[in-house]
């Protein structure tokens, strides 16, 4: 038990610890002259550095618009496939096939096959119908990565509640039907109470990786156009490796881990209420 | 008032017929159970009268309109499913109020609908729990209460005791007989369970593979089995069924001979039965008494003691058991030789296409 635990401890807390030390050391990698320790100067340049808020923001709308996306359009995909329609097993297996597309690829894909205004599939059907071809992601940035990462994450959110929409017991609907529920009335009173807790599953474990999305603004817009898709986690390379600035970079991973556990703190909570219930 | 016909109505999935052209009247204020054994189709049956299963062909009217199209929230029917089907995140009360709430009934009027019926089945204390703070009984009073607050023409039951222990089962049995009598509403019932279904029905409607076998009050299916089948299935112990032949017959009934040689002379009309024809002699447990001058031979294999009855099983040959129904004071033991005297007039004899040759005599209970 013991040596497990110190272990744990170690693979833990080493590089927690190393960050928050680098987090008050002035250290750039290209000026090895200065050194020493920062204080807080790392965090007040950070805090007050315009980039660092517009990167909070853009997680955030990421994050938030990322999880509206998947979850309402994974219910109601869900609810669809539920149904039997002819094609139902083909349909499912190319609704859920995104998510074994590893997220480099899929930003590749994405900008170079469907949305570049020259060689794009939307570029092109543009044309077919005569309109000026869109620039996606010099135009609408942050909607494109938006727009892939949802493509990535749907797949997810549709699994986990398609399994949980067929674990609904039939005669439920059933008696709602005889209660005079219409599909509507059947959806909200009894669907959707009864996904909720895969609901919350699906925000749980999609928040965790959405606070971290990186290749697919790496391979797309490099955090641009300005900083317009730069979030926390590519502002954070971009201090370490463009500016070579490892005190700041540090700093920021430490806002980043703070962040992430702030939101996983109330997450949890919320959740553990509601799986009590 | 709901009465409701049933004309022809057929149910097919693909080139399965699950229910192959019902008959039926349900009269005002009946209580109608379905019985058959497991898959007869007695849930599919109940659910096209409920309108979650189209019906394939034929005809289904409620008091003289026919409903075929009309959906099921519009029959005016409630109905307890098996697994009670209770909406898990709503409590007892908005469980119960639900159908009223879809309606727009106001508030105040809900809550006393479903006051009202709580105070029936005892449920008011409960009102505010979730399903899953309810035991197994309660729940299913939550299940019926959720029906009477639609106060609905016709109750449809599709087995609701089975989930039950036997002690709560005979008790909501009980129960569901007092509900009948104080809704004064009409009741049809599915069960596999022959008890369950003689201890309430005014009707039995007793099916087998889609097909209806025999419809009668429970005593007119005791003591009148229509055939084969309706006599094995309804009565617990099962009756014996012993082949034989049909040796002579005259106006005082058709005497039989069993493969044991034993002749014995049932009071039942021959029809087209001839002598020589090979006929099922059906005699019921307690129509077997245990006596020194008895004509059938035997031994006791097995006695089965249940206090009151004692029930032996009795070989006699190459076939199943006989089991002959005793008093509880029966001193019989296993592998002692016994004699057995056989009521002859409680007998009843099916021709070998399984149809029963009709008793002479109707049973005095059976009107
Ligand atoms: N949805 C369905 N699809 C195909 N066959 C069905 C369906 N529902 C019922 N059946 C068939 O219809 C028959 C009657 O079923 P059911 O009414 O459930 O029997 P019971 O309730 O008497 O046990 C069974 O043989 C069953 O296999
Ligand atoms: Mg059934």
């Amino acid at each position: 038990m013991v040596p497990s635990v110190a272990v744990l401890l170690l693979w833990m807390i080493v590089p927690l610890v190393m960050t928050v030390w680098f987090s008050f050391q002035r250290y750039n990698l290209l000026d090895p002259s200065v050194g020493g320790f920062a204080g807080f100067d790392n965090y007040a340049y950070l805090v007050t550095d315009p980039d660092f808020w517009v990167s909070l923001r853009n997680t955030m709308v990421l994050l938030a618009s990322v999880l509206v996306i998947t979850v309402g359009l994974g219910t109601l995909l869900a609810v669809l496939f539920d149904q039997d329609f002819p094609g139902r097993g083909i349909a499912r297996v190319l609704a859920i096939s995104p998510f074994f597309v590893m997220p480099t690829v899929a930003a590749l894909i994405w900008k170079n096959l469907m949305m570049h205004p020259i060689y794009g599939v939307f570029g092109a059907i543009a044309h077919g119908f005569g309109f000026e071809p869109i620039d996606w992601f010099a135009e609408y940035p942050m909607a494109s990565v938006i727009l892939i990462v949802s493509w990535e994450w749907l797949p997810f959110a549709l699994l986990i509640l398609l399994t949980a929409v067929q674990s609904l017991d039939h005669e439920q609907r059933e008696a709602a039907r005889m209660d005079s529920a219409g599909v509507v009335a059947q959806f909200f009173f009894i669907t959707l109470p009864h996904l909720s807790r895969a609901i919350s599953v699906v925000i749980m474990i999609e928040t965790i990786f959405l606070l971290t999305v990186f290749a697919e603004i790496f391979v797309t817009t490099s955090g641009g156009p300005g900083n317009a898709t730069t979030n926390l986690a590519f502002l954070i390379y971009a201090r370490a490796l463009l500016q070579f600035d490892v005190g700041g970079a540090s700093a920021g991973g430490v806002v980043a881990i703070l962040l992430a556990n702030v939101v996983a703190f109330f997450l949890v909570r919320s959740i553990a209420r509601r799986l009590e219930v | 008032m709901a009465t409701l016909t049933l004309r022809g109505l057929r149910k097919s999935y693909g080139a399965v017929e699950a229910i192959k052209g019902i008959d039926l009247d349900v009269e005002d204020r009946e209580f109608v159970v379905f019985v058959g054994p497991s898959g007869c189709g007695k849930s599919t049956l109940l659910r096209m009268i409920a309108g979650l299963e189209a019906i394939t062909a034929g005809d289904l009217t409620i008091d003289g309109k026919r409903v075929n199209d009309v959906g099921p929230a519009d029959r005016g029917l409630a109905m307890v499913f098996q697994s009670y089907a209770l909406y898990p995140h709503m409590t007892v009360r908005q469980n119960m109020g639900f159908a009223l709430r879809l309606a727009r009934v106001p508030r105040a009027e809900r809550d006393r609908k479903v006051e009202a019926a709580a105070a029936i089945l005892q449920l008011g204390p409960y009102l505010d729990r979730t399903p899953k703070e309810l035991s197994g009984g309660q729940r299913q009073r939550v299940a019926i209460g959720r029906s009477i607050v639609r106060n609905p023409k016709v109750f449809l039951f599709d087995e609701p005791l089975s989930n039950l222990d036997a002690a709560l089962r005979g008790q909501m049995r009980i129960e569901l007989a007092r509900l009948h009598e104080e809704l004064q509403a009409t009741m049809i019932y599915v069960t596999h369970d022959q008890v369950e279904a003689m201890t309430m029905a005014d009707k039995i409607v007793v099916l087998q593979a889609g097909r209806v076998e025999q419809v009668g009050t429970p005593l007119q299916l005791y003591h009148h089995p229509a055939n084969l089948f309706v006599g094995g299935f309804i009565g617990s112990p099962r009756m014996n069924m012993l082949p034989g032949r049909i040796a002579s017959s005259d106006a005082a009934g058709v005497t039989v001979e069993l493969a044991s040689g034993v002749r014995l002379k049932v009071p039942v009309e021959p029809g087209a039965a001839q002598p020589g024809d090979a006929v099922t002699l059906g005699i019921r447990p307690e129509a077997l008494m245990a006596r020194t001058d008895g004509e059938l031979a035997g031994e006791v294999q097995l006695v089965e003691r249940l206090g009151g009855l004692t029930l032996l099983h009795v070989g006699h040959g190459a076939d199943l058991p006989l089991i002959v129904q005793t008093d509880g004071a029966d001193a019989s033991r296993a592998r002692t030789p016994i004699r057995l005297a056989v009521d002859a007039a409680a007998c009843h004899l099916f021709a070998a296409n399984g149809i029963t040759l009709p008793h002479l005599v109707t049973h005095r209970l059976v009107a």
